[in-house]
């Protein structure tokens, strides 16, 4: 099949859109400090705190999310469309707003906030904040691409399985897991990414403290105003990660 | 069907985007400090009411980020930095005509959330162990006032959170989250009853100098000069004096 000629015009031009300002990035680098301005106390503080705080989303995002992603995926029942949406909401909301949503719920005035500050915990302007920011808009990346991945498996082994005498938890652990192996790679490494990339829930939520809540975006909306260096320098940096990321996931794809 | 459309909302991007309307009035662009933004909208409007024709248009943020945009080719005409420093990097990269003149002083406050929940009556109280405060970064206006608040009262702060701007230590008060904050006198006035406010003794140590400036290479060489001197004139420094501005000194 041949495409139409004129399709690769405005293709090109989405490309260049997309790729230019990357190149744009590149070209403001000052290589001559680039070493200087990453490994400065505070950009590895950030650096730092960014991977653990991402780390941890990741795993807290694969224990619910893969578990939301069955359900949506092999159940049926009333208002589940309407669920699903709901839970998918983070994906489409302004994360400033995740994050005036999620003070509301966990800040020292919020719903549940109000009773955790009597059992002594504070969860504002702490490393666990940043966590849960991470975590609201990451969480519909793996639950979406894992949903998918379950719904093209399909459940003709399941059946099998189940038929020849597997319980559910062996055949959940044993046969639809496995299979969707390469979705759950991918979710999880977008989840990941998007970790790493919160910016407005957690300045709205969190707060913004070198080593505790400043992670790397924070870092660079920081920088930009006063050192224009080193906020591209660590643009740089985080470029970079979101480019092998997206390998990684490409990778686990063609599994 | 589809990529037709894609082409058509890529030539209505191309046409909202393209420059427009040259030959209308012109319009003023002045870039201000955050906390100037209530001041600047009512001189804006007398401003207006002065020259016929003519649209001041505000661009309020962070100073320093201002400064940044500024000196990255951002069309402004006039400048209102919230202190001399901020400005200083301005003057330094040749974008300033003439010399910047400060039209006002702004002193800090400590804002508490109402009722004053925490009990916090001076700045050395900030630096009580388990008080939640918020302060401005250091490397803007506001957080290097506060610096130099602390510094005055020998204290050492050790806050729960440095935000970006002014405004946003205000909302971390406001909403409660924060039992105390520093920001300017101005900012406690305009937030009405949503927060109360601790006066620092000695406020001058800390106080902030705005300065104002023409930016060099401006379209509207003679707006930007009538606007700064209706800022530094009587109107414009009634204006500034009812929201809780000093005058320069």
């Amino acid at each position: 099949m041949s495409l139409p000629r004129w399709l690769f015009v405005p293709a090109a031009l989405g490309a260049a859109f997309v790729l230019l300002p990357l190149v744009a990035i590149l070209a403001r680098v000052p290589w001559a400090d680039f070493p200087t301005l990453i490994t400065s106390e505070s950009s590895r503080a950030a650096l730092g705190l960014s991977l653990r705080t991402s780390a941890t989303s990741t795993v807290l995002c694969v224990l619910l999310g893969v578990p939301m992603a069955t359900v949506l995926a092999r159940t049926r029942f009333r208002g589940q469309g309407l669920l699903r949406s709901l839970v998918l909401l983070p994906l489409v909301l302004p994360p400033v707003v995740g994050g005036i949503a999620l003070l509301y719920t966990f800040g020292r005035r919020g719903l549940l906030g109000e009773h955790l500050e009597v059992l002594g915990i504070q969860v504002a302007f702490s490393t666990t904040a940043v966590v849960l920011a991470q975590t609201f808009v990451a969480l519909p990346f793996l639950v979406v691409s894992l949903e998918g991945a379950l719904r093209t498996a399909g459940q003709r082994y399941e059946v099998v399985a189940a038929s020849l005498g597997a319980g559910p938890t062996t055949v959940f652990r044993r046969i639809t897991l496995p299979l969707v192996l390469p979705g759950l790679l991918s979710g999880t490494v977008l989840a990941f990414a998007r970790s790493l990339g919160e910016f407005g829930a957690t300045i709205t939520f969190a707060g913004s403290l070198e080593g505790v809540t400043r992670t790397l975006p924070l870092e660079i909306y920081l920088l930009r105003e006063t050192d224009v260096d080193g906020a591209v320098a660590l643009s740089l940096v985080l470029v970079v990660v979101a480019v092998l990321v997206i390998g990684l996931a490409r990778q686990g794809r063609a599994q | 069907m589809r990529s037709r459309g894609a082409l058509g909302a890529a030539a209505l991007l191309l046409a909202l985007t393209g420059c427009s309307g040259d030959a209308e009035a012109p319009t003023l662009r002045v870039y201000a400090a955050a906390s100037l933004a209530a001041t600047f909208e009512e001189i804006a409007t007398l401003f207006e009411a002065d020259h016929d024709g003519v649209e001041v248009e505000l661009v309020l943020g962070g100073s320093s980020d201002l400064a940044a945009q500024i000196g990255e080719g951002a069309p402004a005409d006039v400048f209102a930095a919230a202190d001399e420093p901020t400005m200083g990097t301005l003057v330094e990269e040749d974008l300033a005509t003439g010399t910047p003149e400060v039209f006002a002083t702004n002193a800090l406050e400590i804002a508490v959330p109402p009722g004053n929940p925490a009990d916090v009556r001076s700045v050395a109280d900030l630096a009580r162990p388990g008080l939640r405060l918020v302060l401005c970064a250091p490397e803007v206006p506001c957080g290097a006032a506060a610096a130099r608040a602390a510094r005055a009262a020998g204290v050492a702060l050790e806050p729960v959170s440095e935000e970006q701007s002014v405004s946003d230590v205000l909302g971390k008060v406001r909403s409660g989250e924060a039992d105390a904050g520093l920001v300017y006198v101005t900012d406690v006035l305009a937030a009405g009853g949503a927060v109360a406010g601790v006066d620092v003794p000695a406020p001058g140590a800390a106080a902030n100098r705005y300065p104002i400036v023409p930016v060099a290479g401006s379209a509207e060489p003679d707006l930007a000069a009538a606007f700064r001197d209706l800022v530094l004139g009587p109107e414009g420094q009634r204006v500034l004096r009812a929201a809780g501005f000093a005058p320069a000194p």
